[in-house]
């Protein structure tokens, strides 16, 4: 890191910020303007980690001049960045994250899977690495399966954990054995150790010494499940991220330099964006849901009840991994989307052609209608494994009164609540530069099927990664710059909850528009939007049909003031738990079409033609 | 960004071919600076260490953990052979005994007074890497591998399955739009590589296989063939391991599409000629194509400095391959790259060029949507 300035807040008025992707480096400056933070440009440039500059540094400075060239300010001096700012050149800070080389790839382990195992798993996650592999004492492998399987995979870093403060450490030192017994080798770089974190059963401290001291570089930290009732994942985050700087980082070609160069230190990307999710919904008091589609990856963010937990879907993407969402959810699950008939043989090669060619894009209006029905799958099966994952911890014992008896809830219950969750953020090519906004509304809405009021929004230009970093340096900027120039707001989903008939009313509201009063009233399988613009405000006042909820109970009539955006107020009452697209196609098609009509979302004569 | 449009694929009909042999882990190289080497010659060897097995020898002597170090006949670093006793149990006036035999060949690797368990390491398993092409040592890495140089074809394509292969080349298609059906293979096939036209049937791949060829080489694969094919269907395009008794390449992209002209043309003048292939494909950041080598001994490699690299940059008149719907598998060359986006029919706005087609036509399509066919 630079010598250690002290950061005056008060006097932060420019912030440069880069995200060293695995493809592209992007960097942003961030300026003082009155009393706001506002993003004042944008650049970017090819990462340079692999052959031939071998250098991450060549492609900071490519992104960072970019942004010279765009503000017409000097921030450059050679390669060195001009700290602090004067009147005409320089920045104040410079802060950075990076995925660039495969990210941070981690293997955990615990003693049971689903509690030491899980814990590990959600530490590691929540710091934005991958997750490799979870070894754990009943994960049904035999030492020498597991064996292989850490020299096979060669993770960056393993986060070993086991047992409650004072429970088993037989098992502990199990795990260290098979890890001892692996001798594993870092993927990055020569002639170092392999970082192993303990962050187990206190008690095993001196038995896992003991057996790794010698074989590997072994970090204590505090134990991540001291009790089975509560997880303390801030230690061992913190670590892994002091690690991947100084370990995983430090063998990358020009991370050395980097880390040099900025503030604070380096984070992983996905952790970053973890930050800043949880920042917006502490300051908000909200429930968030954040989800980032990529080409090979999907990302979800989740603060519920203010807990924050993160899932990766590895092949869960829209170009490298576009055919394993195809073979995850099926070919009818993908085209009970599309609103024509397509030939299985041809649709079939043309996925294939994507993944192979990853970086084409939809020319035909059919492709595009294609591609994004095939993101609502990985979505929809992201937020799938995020709810899986996203539980209260299990193995707790918990009091039960009678009627918890008949509802047969028990430890390990999901923590998201879609009735609760009040802002959903986009982010990734398909959701992101989606050619009409209210295709990536309805991809959301199709997706994670919003119940209640929720308002949408995608990342602009994905800078989530840069305000995460910055959110721990100064919160309120990265705020300020998240919500008026990260941020599209698309508008809120009305949707109300339950099961309903077509012809009957679902939904009656009553809406104070700026421009004056509206009345509407929809039936029961239907979408419509209502125009809101963005920074528009709207007072509604929502009755649910009989037997529906939209928060305050069945039928209950509640009201809400609601956010505009580009798209407006979305009104779904197409029903949620259950959501039901019908299965024949003739009678299905008409619907999607209807739908995609209401909203706007493809030009009606793109749809004729078929 | 840099490049708006996907680097091609690499079609050389003379170039100098450069291959790194690495270990897995260090061990040691076998041959020198300047020797000739053959494909199936072995050029480094090592020894990956062995399998580990653990047996719970408290449990099977009825002791507690910390009694098995004073039970073991064997200390770490010992050698022990399958059946062999390596630990016993101490007991009253020597009655009693209970013992514990290893269960594999190897060594004792740890003791455990902690878990009961002791580790025994199998063997270490011998790994060799061979040349993979005809052709001359020209640096040795130090006790990792050598790199082989040879001035050969070289064509990469752009999906293949299975591994390292070699074999002489066969022309089955007379034509790069001939499809390669399953009655042009016969015995005459057997340890050489079929080179077809547009598409190779699931039924051709099979009767390949039970002729015993090494390889193919087509245009276009139907998915639903690769899926019978393999047994599964493929989610992420990472291969080359499968096992399947032939390596397959196929140089345009699945469904049926005519081998480009240029690249049939040069296997076609290649014919009888040994090939080394490998059909390892490899999407995700650090991209592997599957790839033909064909080494050319003793020719002379004009080398102008990008011969070893392909790098090229669009222009009008560059030669590309259309690469995506509604254009998709034609062949053409640039005729206008104008620089402002353009909106397509998906409304998207992008970078385009115009493109005319070998048959004269002209077409706007993104950028992103063509790619070089590099020289």
């Amino acid at each position: 890191m630079a010598e250690e300035r002290q950061l005056n807040l008060a006097e932060l008025r420019s912030i440069l910020a880069t995200d060293c992707g695995s493809t592209t480096t992007k960097a942003i400056l961030i300026e003082k303007e009155a009393d706001e933070y506002r993003l004042k440009v944008r650049g970017e440039a090819p990462t340079t980690v692999e052959r031939p500059a071998e250098d991450v540094t060549r492609g900071v400075l490519n992104a960072v001049s970019e942004v010279e060239e765009l503000t017409n300010r000097t921030i450059l001096d050679g390669e060195i960045i001009i700290k602090p700012r004067t009147e005409t050149k320089g920045v104040d800070i410079y802060i950075s994250t990076s995925s660039a080389g495969g990210g941070l790839q981690m293997m955990v382990a615990g003693v049971v899977k689903s509690m030491t195992g899980e814990s590990a798993q959600r530490a590691a996650l929540g710091a934005g690495a991958i997750v490799m592999d979870v070894l754990a004492s009943n994960d049904g492998r035999l030492p020498h399966q597991q064996i292989e399987r850490i020299r096979n995979l060669r993770p960056d870093m393993i986060l070993l954990s086991g047992g409650i403060d004072g429970g088993t450490t037989t098992h502990v030192a199990e795990l260290a054995e098979i890890i001892s017994a692996a001798d594993p080798k870092p993927r990055l770089g020569h002639g170092y150790k392999l970082p192993v974190i303990y962050a187990g059963n206190a008690q095993a401290r001196d038995i896992v010494r003991d057996i790794l001291g010698n074989k590997v570089e072994l970090f204590i930290v505090d134990n991540l499940r001291p009790v089975l009732e509560r997880e303390n994942l801030g230690p061992a985050r913190e670590k892994i991220h002091e690690l991947f700087m100084e370990h995983v980082m430090q063998q990358a070609p020009g991370y050395a330099k980097l880390m040099q160069w900025t503030d604070v230190p380096i984070m992983p990307t996905p952790g970053a964006v973890g930050l800043i999710i949880q920042t917006i919904a502490r300051q908000h008091g909200i429930d968030v849901v954040g989800v980032d589609i990529g080409g090979a990856t999907t990302d979800v963010f989740s603060v519920f009840s203010d807990t924050f937990n993160r899932t990766v879907s590895a092949n869960l993407g829209m170009s490298y991994s576009v055919s394993n969402v195809f073979a995850e959810t099926g070919l009818d699950n993908v085209m009970r989307w599309v609103p024509f008939d397509m030939d299985e043989l041809d649709l079939r090669n043309r996925i294939k052609n994507k993944m192979i060619r990853p970086t084409t894009i939809p020319q035909l209006m059919e492709e595009l209608i294609v591609e994004q029905a095939i993101s609502r799958e990985a979505l929809r099966l992201a937020f799938i494994q995020h709810k899986s994952f996203a539980v209260g911890l299990k193995g707790v014992q918990q009091e039960r009164t009678i009627s918890d008896t008949f509802e047969q809830k028990g430890s390990g219950e999901t923590l998201v609540n879609m009735m609760s969750l009040k802002l959903l953020v986009g982010s990734g090519g398909v959701l992101s530069h989606a050619p009409r906004r209210n295709q990536a509304a309805m991809m959301l809405v199709d997706a994670f099927l919003p119940e209640g009021f929720t308002h949408l929004a995608v990342d602009s230009i994905f800078m989530m990664p840069q305000l995460g970093v910055l959110s721990t340096v100064h919160p309120d900027a990265a705020t300020q710059v998240f919500e008026r120039d990260c941020l599209i707001h698309l508008g809120t989903c009305i949707a109300p909850v339950g099961p309903g008939k077509p012809g009957k009313t679902a939904l009656e509201l009553d809406i104070e528009l700026p421009g004056g009063s509206t009345h509407v009233e929809m039936e029961y399988g239907k979408m419509k939007l209502i125009p809101l613009g963005v920074g528009e405000k709207a007072m509604v006042r929502a009755r649910p049909g009989k037997g529906l909820d939209l928060g305050a109970g069945r039928g209950a009539e509640m009201s809400e003031e609601v956010e505009g955006g580009v798209v407006g107020i979305i009104l779904d009452t197409r029903g949620r738990n259950p959501f039901v697209l019908p299965v024949d196609a003739k009678e299905r098609v008409p619907k999607l079409v209807e739908w995609i009509a209401a909203l706007d979302a493809y030009p009606a004569a793109a749809l004729q033609r078929h | 960004m840099a490049h708006a449009y996907t680097p091609g694929l690499r079609v050389a009909d003379l170039t100098i071919v450069q291959k790194e042999r690495r270990l897995p882990l260090p061990g040691q190289v076998l041959v020198n600076v300047g020797d000739r080497v053959t494909a199936t010659q072995v050029v480094a060897r090592t020894e990956l260490p062995g399998n580990v097995e653990s047996v719970n020898v408290a449990n099977r002597l009825g002791v507690p953990p910390e009694d098995v170090p004073h039970c073991m006949l064997k200390k770490e670093g010992d050698p022990v052979q399958k059946g062999e006793i390596m630990a016993q149990s101490k007991s009253f006036f020597g009655l009693f005994k209970s013992s514990c035999q290893a269960t594999v060949d190897g060594t004792v690797e740890t003791v455990s007074s902690v878990t009961g368990q002791v580790l025994l390491r199998e063997p270490p398993m011998p790994v060799e890497v061979r040349a993979y092409v005809d052709g001359v040592v020209t640096e040795v890495l130090p006790r990792e591998g050598v790199i082989v140089e040879t001035p050969a074809t070289f064509i990469q394509g752009i999906f293949g399955i299975g591994a390292e292969t070699q074999g002489e080349l066969v022309m089955v298609a007379s034509s790069s739009d001939e499809v390669l059906e399953a009655d042009r293979l016969t015995e005459a096939v057997r340890g050489k590589v079929a080179v077809g036209g547009s598409l190779v049937t699931a039924a051709a791949i099979r009767k390949a296989i039970a002729v015993g060829a090494k390889g193919i080489i087509a245009g276009g694969l139907h998915d639903k063939d690769l899926r019978e094919f393999l047994g599964y269907d493929l989610g992420v395009a990472i291969t080359g391991n499968e096992d399947k008794g032939i390596t397959l390449i196929v140089t345009e992209g699945f469904g049926t599409i005519r081998m480009a002209e240029g690249t049939f043309a040069l296997l076609k003048r290649c014919e009888g000629m040994e090939c080394s292939m490998n059909g390892a494909t490899q999407i995700r950041a650090g991209v592997i194509r599957p790839e033909v080598v064909i080494p050319r001994r003793d020719e002379q490699v004009d080398v102008d400095g990008d011969a070893r690299e392909g790098a090229g940059n669009m222009v009008i008149g560059s030669p590309v391959r259309a690469i995506r719907e509604p254009y998709f598998g034609r062949l053409g060359t640039v005729s206008a790259l104008p620089s402002e986006l353009q909106r397509v029919e998906s409304e998207t706005m992008v970078r385009v060029l115009e493109v005319q087609f070998d048959d004269g036509t002209r077409a706007v399509v993104p950028r992103a949507n063509v790619e070089l066919i590099e020289k």
